[in-house]
Parts: C-alpha cells; sequence; structure tokens
C-alpha cells in the first residue's frame, strides 16, 4: 500500500497460506500496523488517534441513546429525561456523547491547525487534506442535527436560524429551506429527518475516515520538517523511519489516555460547563431566547456569517453588482461556507516550495496571528451584534480570508525560507544525538524493539 | 400546556430584560451560596433534600409543577432518602393525578411523576437549577461558571432572597424588584418571608436558609444522579491516570534505545 519500501506480510504457516490465498485481512492489518512512520513526530501528530478514538466513543454512545430516544416534538425532550433518570447509567453515556463531540471538535482543530503550519496539506497529500475537510463538514452536520434532537429551547431556534441560512439563496432558497424542514418551519417531520440523517452520518465520516488513512498511508505522513521519507531502498527508509506498532501506537495511546484523564474529570464534575443553560428549557415556537448562540465549536463561522451586514462596503458592491442577487444575508452565508473552502483550497493557495512552517519565519508569525484570529472569531462568536464586536467580527473575518487569499499565495513568493535538514535522520539526530555518536549500532534497536 | 407555562415565564423575562437594557440599569446579583454539593466531592445533604422538599410541598408547590420527577426518585440513595413507606403517605397525602382510566382524579402513588402545575403560568421547576446560569463572564468568557460552577442552584437561592420590597404595575401586570433577576423586576410576588415552615430537624427557618434548602432540593431534582456522576468521574480519572503512568513508562522504554537514553 504504501510507496515507502519496508516489510510485507509474509503468510508462515499453513493455516496463514490458507487464508491469504483467500483473503489477504492479516496482510492488510501487517501493513496498516507496521507503517514505516517518519521517527520525528512530535506530539501534535497524536490528535488522528483522538479523532478515531472520538468516532468510535461518540457512535457507541450514540447507538446506546437511540434505545431510549423518542423522536418527537412532543417526547423528545421528555424522553432525553428518561435517559437522564431511568436508563441504567443513562445520565453517564447521554454527558459523555454530549462532552464527547466537544472533544471531538477540540482534537479536530488541533488536527486541522497542525496541517496548516506543518504544510501536511501540500502535494502530495492534496487528497488526504480535501477528504479531510469533507470529513469536518460532515462532523459539523452531525454535530448540528445531534445538537437539535434534545428539543431544548437551542436546539430549536438554532435549527431555525441555520436552516433559515439556506432560505438567503436567491430564487430557490425558501423551496429548499421547506424541503430541508419537511415543512415551513422547524417541526416534527425536522426533528425526524435531522434524527436520521444524525444516524447515517457518522457512518459516512467512518468510510471518510477509511479513505483519509488509506490515502496517507500512500504518500506517507508527513512531519515536523516537511522533508520526505527517503525511498531509494529499504535500508535508506528505515533510517528515517520507525514502525508504526509498537513506537507510534504506544505513544499515541499514552497522549490519548491523558486527554480522556481530562476529558472524565470534565464529564464527572463539570458535564454542563460547554452547554447553554437554555437548552434544559423544552423548545417553544412561541418564544424568542434572548440571545441565539450555537455550541461553542461553530461559533468562529457563526462570527463570519453575523461579520458581513448591509453596512459593509463589500457587501453593498456585491449587492450592486449583482442587482441585489446578494443581499447581505446571502453574502454572509457565502462567506461562512467560503471561510471552509478557502482552508480546503490551502493546497493550491500555498505557493511556496517549502512545506513546514518550522523553515518559513515570515509564515511562522501570519501562522501565530491566524491562531489568534480564529480563537477571536470564537469569541466574537459568542457576543452579541453590537458594537464594538460587529467592527472586530469583520476584522477578524477579513484576516482569516487574508491569510488564504493573500498571505499563503505572497508568501511563496517573497519569503526567504531558512535551511531545512537534508533527511529526517539528521533532524532527529540533531535532537537526541547520533547512534554512532553514542557508540551504539543502529540495527539493534530496531531488530529488538521488545526488549 | 407546558407551553403557555414557558411563554409567560419567557414574556416577563423578555419583557424586563428589555426594560432594564432601555433603562439602562439592573445589573444582576447573585450570590454565591455555599453549598454542600460543591466541588468534585461536593455531597448533597440528606437532611436538607428533605427540608428543601417541604418547602417545595408546602409553599412552591401551589404554582410550580416538578413534572420530570417520579415521585418514587425520593426513596434513591444519594436524594431525599425518604423511606419507602413515608414515599407512599407523602405522595397519596399531598398530590392528586388525573388518571384516564377512572376518569378522574385518584391520590397519586410513587410511580406517578409530581404533578404538572401550570394553573398561574409559573414555570416547571424539574429542571430550573439546570435552566439557569448564576455565574457568567467577564465578557461572555465564562470564566466564573468554571471555578464557581454554572450558578443555576445560587441563583434560585439570590432569587428567593433577592427581592427589595419595592413594587410596580406595567400593563396590569404587578412586578417585583429583584437584585437577581435578569432585568431586576419579576412577575412572581416574594414566595418565602422566613419561617414559612416548620422543619422537624429544628434547623433553622429564617430566609436564607430556607430559600438554600430549597435551592439544594431543585438542583437534586434537575441533577439527581450527580453523586453516581461524580464518583463515576473520580473512577474514571483515578483508573485512567493509573493507565496514564503506566504507558508513559512504557513509551519511555520502548523509545529510549531510539533515542540513545540510557534508562539505567
Amino acid at each position: 500500500m504504501s510507496g515507502i519500501p519496508h516489510d510485507h506480510y509474509e503468510p508462515k504457516s499453513s493455516g496463514e497460506k490458507w487464508l491469504h490465498s483467500r483473503l489477504p485481512i492479516a496482510g492488510l492489518i501487517y501493513d496498516t500496523l507496521m507503517l514505516p512512520t517518519p521517527k520525528n513526530l512530535n506530539w501534535m501528530w497524536i490528535w488522528g488517534i483522538v479523532l478515531t478514538f472520538c468516532l468510535g466513543m461518540q457512535i457507541i454512545t450514540g447507538i446506546v441513546l437511540v434505545m431510549h430516544y423518542t423522536p418527537h416534538v412532543d417526547m423528545a425532550f421528555a424522553s432525553i429525561e428518561h435517559i437522564m433518570r431511568n436508563v441504567n447509567g443513562g445520565h453517564m453515556i447521554r454527558y459523555l456523547h454530549m462532552n464527547g463531540a466537544s472533544l471531538f471538535f477540540i482534537a479536530v482543530y488541533a488536527h486541522i491547525f497542525r496541517g496548516l503550519y506543518y504544510g501536511s496539506y501540500k502535494a502530495p497529500r492534496e487528497i488526504t487534506w480535501i477528504i479531510g475537510m469533507l470529513i469536518y463538514l460532515a462532523m459539523m452536520g452531525t454535530a448540528f442535527m445531534g445538537y437539535v434532537l434534545p428539543w431544548g429551547q437551542m436546539s430549536f431556534w438554532g435549527a431555525t436560524v441555520i436552516t433559515g441560512l439556506f432560505g438567503a439563496i436567491p430564487f430557490i432558497g425558501e423551496s429548499i429551506q421547506t424541503w430541508l424542514l419537511g415543512g415551513p418551519a422547524v417541526d416534527n417531520a425536522t426533528l425526524n429527518r435531522f434524527f436520521s440523517l444524525h444516524y447515517l452520518l457518522p457512518f459516512v465520516i467512518a468510510g471518510l475516515v477509511i479513505v483519509h488513512i488509506w490515502a496517507f498511508h500512500t504518500t506517507g505522513n508527513n512531519n515536523p520538517t516537511g522533508v520526505e521519507v527517503r525511498r531509494g531502498s529499504k535500508a535508506e527508509a528505515e533510517k528515517d523511519t520507525l514502525p508504526f506498532w509498537p513506537y507510534f501506537v504506544i505513544k499515541d495511546l499514552f497522549a490519548l489516555v491523558l486527554i480522556l484523564a481530562i476529558f472524565f474529570a470534565v464529564v464527572g464534575f463539570m458535564p454542563n460547563y460547554l452547554g447553554h443553560p437554555d437548552n434544559y428549557i423544552e423548545a417553544n415556537p412561541l418564544v424568542t431566547p434572548a440571545h441565539i448562540v450555537p455550541e461553542w465549536y461553530f461559533l468562529p463561522f457563526y462570527a463570519i456569517l453575523r461579520a458581513f451586514t448591509s453596512e459593509v462596503w463589500v457587501v453593498q458592491i456585491a449587492s450592486f453588482v449583482t442587482g441585489g442577487i446578494i443581499d447581505a444575508k446571502f453574502f454572509g452565508v457565502l462567506a461562512m461556507f467560503g471561510a471552509i473552502a478557502v482552508m480546503a483550497l490551502a493546497p493550491w493557495l500555498d505557493t511556496s516550495s517549502v512545506r513546514s512552517g518550522r523553515y518559513r519565519p515570515m509564515l511562522k508569525w501570519w501562522f501565530a496571528f491566524l491562531v489568534i484570529d480564529f480563537f477571536a472569531l470564537m469569541w466574537l462568536g459568542a457576543m452579541p451584534a453590537e458594537e464594538p464586536y460587529a467592527t472586530l467580527s469583520l476584522i477578524a473575518s477579513a484576516y482569516w480570508f487574508g491569510y488564504f487569499l493573500i498571505i499563503l499565495p505572497l508568501l511563496g513568493v517573497i519569503e526567504k525560507p531558512l535551511e531545512q535538514p537534508k533527511t529526517i535522520e539528521d533532524d532527529f539526530n540533531a535532537h537526541y544525538g547520533s547512534p554512532t555518536d553514542a557508540g551504539k549500532s543502529s540495527a539493534a534497536p530496531l531488530a529488538t524493539p521488545a526488549e | 400546556m407546558i407551553k403557555s407555562v414557558l411563554l409567560s415565564a419567557f414574556t416577563a423575562l423578555v419583557l424586563s430584560t428589555s426594560g432594564a437594557v432601555a433603562a439602562g440599569g439592573g445589573q444582576q446579583h447573585i450570590v454565591d451560596f455555599d453549598f454542600s454539593f460543591e466541588g468534585p466531592f461536593g455531597k448533597f445533604d440528606q437532611m436538607q433534600l428533605q427540608r428543601g422538599l417541604q418547602v417545595y410541598t408546602e409553599v412552591c408547590s401551589a404554582c410550580h409543577g416538578l413534572r420530570y420527577i417520579p415521585i418514587r426518585t425520593l426513596h434513591d440513595a444519594g436524594g431525599p432518602g425518604l423511606p419507602e413507606d413515608q414515599v407512599r403517605a407523602y405522595a397519596a397525602q399531598n398530590f392528586e393525578i388525573f388518571d384516564a382510566d377512572l376518569d378522574d382524579y385518584r391520590p397519586a402513588t410513587p410511580v406517578d411523576h409530581f404533578p404538572v402545575n401550570d394553573g398561574v403560568g409559573a414555570p416547571d421547576l424539574s429542571l430550573m437549577a439546570k435552566a439557569r446560569a448564576g455565574f457568567h463572564g467577564p465578557y461572555g468568557s465564562g470564566i466564573n461558571q468554571f471555578f464557581k460552577g454554572m450558578g443555576g442552584p445560587e441563583y434560585i437561592a439570590s432569587l428567593l432572597t433577592g427581592y427589595t420590597g419595592n413594587e410596580k404595575e406595567e400593563a396590569g401586570v404587578t412586578l417585583y424588584e429583584n437584585s437577581a433577576f435578569p432585568g431586576g423586576w419579576i412577575s412572581m410576588a416574594p414566595p418565602l418571608m422566613g419561617e414559612d415552615v416548620d422543619y422537624a430537624d429544628g434547623h433553622s427557618n429564617n430566609l436564607h436558609n430556607v430559600s438554600k434548602d430549597v435551592s439544594a432540593f431543585l438542583m437534586w431534582t434537575a441533577e439527581p444522579k450527580m453523586m453516581d456522576r461524580q464518583h463515576s468521574g473520580l473512577v474514571g480519572v483515578l483508573f485512567l491516570s493509573l493507565l496514564c503512568f503506566l504507558l508513559y513508562l512504557t513509551n519511555k522504554r520502548i523509545w529510549a534505545p531510539i533515542k540513545n537514553r540510557d534508562l539505567t
């Protein structure tokens, strides 16, 4: 599967040979687990495992919750309370699922920003990046629909606001909105289809995750230097890499368990901290909450959505040029989806020949601003739509687009990159000392990893 | 029916909020009450929950329902912990339930829920301690919630003790000034005056204590499995920390030869 030369599975016993000639599943598992992995991966390369775990946890806890949940506008809220009070361990399963969504998004944002800094999106990993963006979009859809299911006030009004976005599309918007909702407003039909799709999408995500892993197992992992693994021979490749098992499995598990210990503290001691109190009030179409706020992980894009009001000159120009077809509301929707689209286009917007931000002195600063910008947008998304937050949101949104559309293409031209290490082995030895310096054979540890 | 309850509650809230914003005043004042169930090792005080139940039954239940709470859970460990015979007697003496089979009202039994009560449009209290946040900010950051908790029971207790005694009439509705209510004016008349109930355990029944007891009881109705959950959380954290430590050592051991480190 991988382009990096390494040992492949050889069936030894007659039983193994029998199976291998019929279904090479043992070979598939072996090659996946023994994938040569750059040995200089740092601690930002652990989020993939955390994400895979989150997907599994959400699917398992979700399946159990479905056994006790009733997708009906008159019974959904009460069925959640039934889970919290009467189902054995139900309160714990629900809080795991609820906070699991937050852990999922913390991990996915760390994973995405890791990719943006170390240039993981660049050739030849564009497909991995695009699939990753599709997974992220599917996650957002799943999380949004999942938040509607408890049928609290924020569920209902969040659904009303977000599906209203589709109503902003010129000419066909209203028909699309009605089609999505299954009626003129958020009601039982909406709840039922959201429930159905909330159950379906995680399995779509699981499929995409397999393709995501397949893609980067084909290209090999990126690494903090961005320098490719040498592929001239197996011996050469082995100087740059270590097999995934046991080196990275144990490392990733250690990180995962550390994160889970913190996660369990949150679930056990403050499970509602990341939620909104209004969602413990049953949905009421006649009463609008004072502030409709999405879950924290949507806040950055919610801020971008709200930033482009009819007072912004870009919006006015767009409206004038299109003869009013693109109004402020539709412009906001375009900006919100555009913010994710420009991120997906990063492989083609980044013109630099250097992959890793470690060797890009100017990118380092712009990237640091992007991270600050992301948190600023998150904070602004939770603020009421008034000054000074409106202006700040506009500035922060402008930087988000500026980073991808102006800074990334421009830096490749004007930036003078630092010198990169020749090989991954050089980088690793620069940190830990060369094996020959220490008077040890580099082959010995590889041969007996479990000594 | 519940919709009309919430509607009126919210109308009151929204109206009074906008009024206060227009007037440019009305900072919420939430007292950080000291509850026994706070913190990772906090426990519900069984006697306090029983006292709170008494306050709810004798005062609040006149207007507010607890529709999501099965009466049988009064017997549950970690809750008020009434003996089963007392739960039966409590249900039968205090509440009547409409039974569709009988086409008539009958005394409540432990398998019934507390009755819905929306006679005067008062909100249901089952989840009130989770549906309100007492602590916010600064600047919407929620950092206070991180240190002090969400502040639901503190909000309820502050509301009950926060009446200033001022009244005003707006559109034919009497509003009462309250330092904890968002906007400062609430349509609920002061429900507690102090010494509203006589506690069998001889505990002080001044306004502060009665408010605190009923807030603790409402925290239990909102989160009856809180102690179970904290226990699960603690066990989870302990075992995961142990596993984490072992994996740390394993990881260090495995990588030592690669990183040219001598473990001895």
